[in-house]
Order: structure tokens, then C-alpha cells, then sequence
């Protein structure tokens, strides 16, 4: 899987070829090896052919120098994407021990301005570890986030900070503060789980009060399917009866007319369980849940017709013979 | 149902038919036009882009359009000391293009050319302890690499050589509450890491330690109603995911619970009908990724004029036939 899409070159303003720079001049250029009849051609621009091709000299002079420091500046900007580079850059800023501070506000930027690259980050986790120092992080990554809210790098590399240098205290806040904003942000919901498993874990108490923070979201935005999946999250190695409640709170939207296909598929699933743990009523439950299934089928996700039909029936053929889902 | 969802309205002269010849010749003249710079700008994902475009064209009968000793020259001057192989002559070596390489080489049955010891002995040597696997020699962890590492090994027929309990270990500590996984333990669940994972359990044969139904639900979930599926919830919906879902749902053995006439329908609107290829979605810039997954996702969804596609490894089933590969399914 890579990235779909990649940046723009950086703008072309004022920028000297290598050729024309006294200091470059002891250093032979290397073609790129395309290779014969390439499947996937690339065309190049000038500018970065020359870049690349003093790229490929200093590699393959292993030469790790000041100049070769801002050249890889140079290649990354033209292509953040190059692995290569940013490994190239890491060797030479350990042999010229350089100011990590000063790297860490140099890849701040380019993260800026290519927010969804593997490798710009990567580059940052590694500067991080060297200098063990982690003050920026949350703040650098909430500035990412506050731009595009479901980063998925900003969410990786905010999860490993706070995992490495134990930054658990606030993150909680933090989260509530992004769900409020936006309740549908699914990366918030994750985050809030993964806080609360590393930390207090899911005890009784902390289920309930998860339970009735997701109910408050869900009665917002009963369509919500994140925070659906974080309630039911949360009772994830319980029953959906050990804490009473769920049901009755499905019920409750379910009597406003609330039709959401999450909501059905939760009371199907407290349905499912009553018939698991022997209820009375068996055969009212299951004609009850099978009931909701073909309503899904028929009506409100016909979509996933398909699944509603496999649960109905799988359902008949668990708990009662004559109950059939088929439509 | 009271909230509106992200998703695109199809315009009403998408195309309907599959362009098969189209593909072929779009592929084959890619990079004759300068506008797609702006996709593979660098080498950087050579190797990669060539496995997108032969399978394209092997999926579409036409990989003899490519001259095949030179493809497998290139892929050779790729592979480095250290066995792994770059993305172009002269790069790291890296499990993501390491794949591609071993991929290339198996289309064209010459897997054999290389030195194979080489690439066992490095991909062994990216195992950690915890099971996981580093892409390169940097650190980077993710589940891509899990699925990376083992399915160039089940391609060469040597997997026995990593610890697989450990490496389905990690892999099972990146399944999430909602059933689905992500890049590593605690990381959001996410269609394409989802793919990588059920592939590296069939692979691995363990795919019991999947919740098929709650995972099933999570995937068919990702189809909205224009018929595409996206990546993750609340996000557009895109022709990769068509294959990442798809493949997914394949393997655990629930493709049939999503919309298949709606997601076709998708599918073919994303196609260019004057240059050929597909796009991410209906009227953007078509490109190889995007092709190779449009096609393939169209092969699962059991259009015959395309040839049929291994679900786990995105390669012609007729070419995987002769190897020993044991494919778990649901």
C-alpha cells in the first residue's frame, strides 16, 4: 500500500543548477539507471535530474559533509517521498553530529507541508528518540491535527509518544475536546480507547461511565457509527446485560422513530445475547430480533441486504427451527 | 435516517462498460505524457509502479506487451548485497518493494534468477522479538510489513524460516475493538491495514483468530451509497479500497453481504474512457495504483473479460496455480 498521492515539486524560484555552483565542481554527477524500457517511465524535470544525479555522486562517494547535508535538503524537498534521502540525511547528521533541535524545527516544517508522508515522519520518530526529548510533540501534533483531524501519522506518531515518555495525564482532555468539535471523528473515538485500556482499563466503573459518555454522543448523532462501535467497544470482553441499560437506551431511541442501522444492529445484538444466555421468552426474542433484521433488509441499510439475511438466518438456525429470516 | 454521510454523487456519463483494451494501452504509454509526473514524480516507487502496471496487463492477458528480459534485468540490478531488494538501481533496499520485486519475478516465472537465500536471510534478520517486522534497517514498524515480509517468503516458499507464531502474534495484537485492525497495537482501524492482516493469516493459516462476522460488518459497513467503499468511517470513498474491502471480505468469505451491482457500477466510473485507466474516484486523474485495483477489484466482483485474481497476493490465480502456496479461507 503507498500513499495516493504525492506532492508538487517545490517552486523553482531562483534556484542555481549544480552546475553553476564553484562549490559542486569537484564532484561528477551520476546519470539515473532507468533501466531498459522502463514499464513505469517517469519524466523528469531538469532541476530535479541534476539534484538526484549529485545525490546518487555523494552516495556513492559516501561523502558526508556539510554540502551533502543541504543537498539531501534539496532532493527532499524536490520529493519528500524518497526514503533513500531522509536515510542518507540521518547518516550524515550522526558522522557531523549536528543540532537535532535545529532538525527537529526543519522537519516540522516539511511536515507542514506534506502531512501525509511516511517517510517525513518517520524522520521525526527517529530524531525524537535521539534526543529523547518529547516537549514538542503533543503541541506539533495538534497543530497537524487541528488541520486534517484523522492524520493517521499525527494519530501514530502522537500514540508513540505517549506510550514512550508516558504522556497519558491529558490526553483524555484532549480527545473530549476533538469530539466535541466533531463527533464523528473516528481517530478521537480510537484514541480514547486506546488511552483508557493503557491506563485505568475498562473496570466496571469506568464502563459506566464510557457507556453513558457514548449514549450522550450517540443521542446527538444516532447515525454516529464511531461511536457506536466505541460503546460497544467498551463492553468488549463483557455482556451487553452485565451492565443494564443498553437495551433500554436502544429502546428509548428506537420508540423517538430513530431508525439508524446502528441502533437496530445493537438491539439485535442485546437480542442475540438474551437467546446465548437462555432468557425466557426465547421464541418472542428471536422472532423480535429476526423481525429488525428483515426491517434492515427491506428498509433502512438495504445496502448490506445481504448480511441482515445471513444474521437473520444464522439466528433462526442457532435458536428456533421455525423462525426463518429469509424474505 | 436523519445524518448525511461523505460520499460522491456518479454523474450520470460516467462510463458503464469496462475499457478493457483501454487499460492495456494505458498502461503500456504510461509516462509518454508529462501529466503523469505529477504520480510516480521519482524512482522512488519504480518498483512498485512496475508490479501495478504488469498486473494490469497480466490481469487484462496482455503482460506480453512488456519485454520480459529486460523488466527481470532491472528487477536483478535491484536486489542488493544485503538480499533485499530497492525501489530503483542505486536505493535502500526496503519489504515494500522487496515484495513487488518478488512479485515481477513470479508473473514472469523467473524467481529463480535471483539469489533467494539473500532475501530469506534479510527479510529474517527484520523480525522483532515482539513478532513484528521492520521495513528497512530504519525501524519503521507496521503491519505492511508483516504482510510484506511473509508473503514474499510464501512466494519463495520459505516460511518456515521466520517465526510465525510470533509474527501472528503481533499481528493479532493489532486487532481492534470494532473487529478490524490497524498499522500497529492501539493504531485506528484501517481498511488497507486490514487487508494486509487477513492476507498475512491466511498466509499463516491462522485466520481463526479473526471475529469473521464482526470484521465482515466493519468492512461491508465501509460501502456507501454511491456504491464505493472508503478506508476508514466518514472518509470518500476510492477504487483502492475497492480492493482492500473487497480482498478482505474475500478471504474471511463475506463478499457477498456488500452491494456488488452498486460497487461495479462505482468501479466503472472511475475509468477515463478517453485515455484509458482508472482513478481514485469518477472524473480525477487516473493512475497505475488505481488501475491495477479498479481491475482487480472488478475480477473479484467476477467480471470474466478480466482474468481471475488471488484475493491475498493481487496476482493472476492461473500463475499462482503451480506454486506450493497455501491459501486459507474462510
Amino acid at each position: 500500500m503507498s500513499e495516493c498521492n504525492v506532492d508538487d515539486a517545490a517552486s523553482n524560484e531562483a534556484w542555481v543548477p549544480f552546475k553553476d555552483r564553484p562549490e559542486w565542481r569537484d564532484l561528477k554527477p551520476i546519470p539515473q539507471d532507468d533501466g531498459p524500457d522502463p514499464v513505469v517511465q517517469i519524466a523528469y524535470s531538469e532541476q530535479f535530474r541534476e539534484v538526484y544525479d549529485y545525490f546518487r555522486a555523494i552516495i556513492a562517494a559516501d561523502e558526508k559533509s556539510e554540502r551533502a547535508l543541504s543537498l539531501t535538503k534539496e532532493a527532499a524537498e524536490l520529493n519528500p517521498a524518497n526514503y533513500s534521502v531522509w536515510n542518507y540525511r540521518r547518516n550524515i547528521l550522526q558522522e557531523l553530529n549536528k543540532d537535532l533541535k535545529e532538525e527537529l524545527k526543519y522537519i516540522s516544517q516539511v511536515i507542514e507541508d506534506n502531512p501525509k508522508n511516511y517517510q517525513v515522519w518517520h524522520h521525526r520518530r527517529v530524531i525524537v528518540e535521539w534526543l529523547e526529548d518529547v516537549t514538542d510533540e503533543l503541541k506539533f501534533t495538534e497543530k497537524i491535527l487541528k488541520e486534517d483531524a484523522k492524520n493517521y501519522h499525527a494519530w501514530q506518531h502522537r500514540q508513540w509518544c505517549i506510550q514512550q515518555f508516558s504522556l497519558w495525564d491529558q490526553e483524555l482532555d484532549y480527545v473530549d475536546r476533538l469530539l466535541k468539535e466533531d463527533l464523528r471523528n473516528n481517530s478521537a473515538w480510537n484514541q480514547r480507547h486506546f488511552i483508557i485500556k493503557n491506563t485505568t482499563g475498562y473496570t466496571d466503573e469506568i464502563i459506566k461511565k464510557e457507556l453513558k459518555y457514548s449514549q450522550d454522543f450517540i443521542r446527538k448523532a444516532p447515525n454516529n457509527e464511531s461511536a457506536w462501535n466505541y460503546m460497544k467497544g467498551v463492553l468488549q470482553e463483557r455482556k451487553l446485560f452485565d451492565f443494564p441499560g443498553v437495551l433500554e437506551f436502544c429502546h428509548e431511541l428506537y420508540s423517538k422513530q430513530i431508525r439508524s442501522p446502528f441502533l437496530i444492529a445493537c438491539m439485535i445484538d442485546c437480542y442475540e445475547e438474551m437467546l446465548e444466555l437462555g432468557k425466557p421468552k426465547k421464541e418472542e426474542t428471536l422472532q423480535k430480533a429476526t423481525q429488525l433484521c428483515n426491517e434492515l433488509a427491506e428498509e433502512h441499510d438495504t445496502l448490506r441486504r445481504e448480511y441482515w439475511q445471513y444474521i437473520a438466518r444464522s439466528l433462526a438456525s442457532k435458536y428456533g427451527a421455525d423462525v426463518s429470516g429469509d424474505s | 435516517m436523519g445524518t448525511s454521510v461523505k460520499d460522491i454523487v456518479i454523474p450520470s456519463n460516467a462510463p458503464k462498460s469496462l475499457l478493457l483494451l483501454k487499460h492495456a494501452d494505458y498502461i503500456v504509454s504510461y509516462g509518454e505524457k508529462k501529466d503523469d509526473y505529477e504520480y510516480v514524480m521519482t524512482e522512488y516507487l519504480r518498483m512498485n509502479g512496475m508490479y501495478w502496471g504488469l498486473t494490469s496487463l497480466a490481469l487484462v492477458g496482455h503482460l506480453d506487451k512488456m519485454n520480459r528480459s529486460e523488466v527481470i534485468e532491472f528487477v536483478l540490478k535491484c536486489q542488493q548485497d544485503c538480499g533485499g531488494f530497492s525501489c530503483s538501481i542505486g536505493h535502500d533496499p526496503h519489504l515494500l518493494s522487496t515484495l513487488s520485486a518478488i512479485q515481477i519475478l513470479t508473473l514472469y516465472d523467473a524467481v529463480e534468477s535471483v539469489n533467494t537465500d539473500a532475501v530469506v536471510r534479510w527479510i529474517k534478520s527484520l523480525q522483532q522479538t515482539d513478532g513484528s517486522f521492520y521495513g528497512d534497517k530504519w525501524g519503521e514498524v507496521d503491519t505492511r510489513f508483516s504482510f510484506c515480509a511473509v508473503a514474499c517468503l510464501a512466494l519463495l516458499g520459505r516460511l518456515d524460516e521466520i517465526n510465525v507464531d510470533k509474527a501472528v502474534e503481533f499481528v493479532v495484537s493489532c486487532m481492534n475493538f470494532d473487529g478490524a485492525f490497524g498499522c500497529r497495537p492501539g493504531s485506528e482501524s484501517h481498511s488497507g491495514q486490514v487487508y494486509c492482516c487477513v492476507g498475512m493469516l491466511s498466509l499463516a493459516g491462522r485466520l481463526h483468530h479473526v471475529n469473521a462476522d464482526q470484521l465482515g460488518w466493519w468492512l461491508c459497513e465501509r460501502q456507501l451509497p454511491s456504491g464505493g467503499l472508503n478506508g476508514r468511517p466518514e472518509k470518500l470513498p476510492d477504487v483502492c479500497y475497492s480492493w482492500w474491502v473487497l480482498a478482505s471480505l474475500k478471504i474471511i468469505g463475506r463478499l457477498h453481504w456488500i452491494d456488488k451491482n452498486k460497487l461495479v457500477e462505482f468501479i466503472l466510473a472511475c475509468q477515463d474512457e478517453e485515455t484509458g485507466g482508472f482513478a481514485d474516484r469518477p472524473g480525477d486523474m487516473v493512475d497505475p495504483f488505481h488501475t491495477l485495483f479498479g481491475l482487480a477489484g472488478l475480477s473479484l466482483l467476477g467480471d470474466t473479460t478480466v482474468k481471475a485474481v488471488n484475493p491475498v497476493l493481487c496476482m493472476p490465480e492461473e500463475l499462482l496455480k503451480k506454486s506450493k502456496i497455501q491459501f486459507q479461507y474462510l
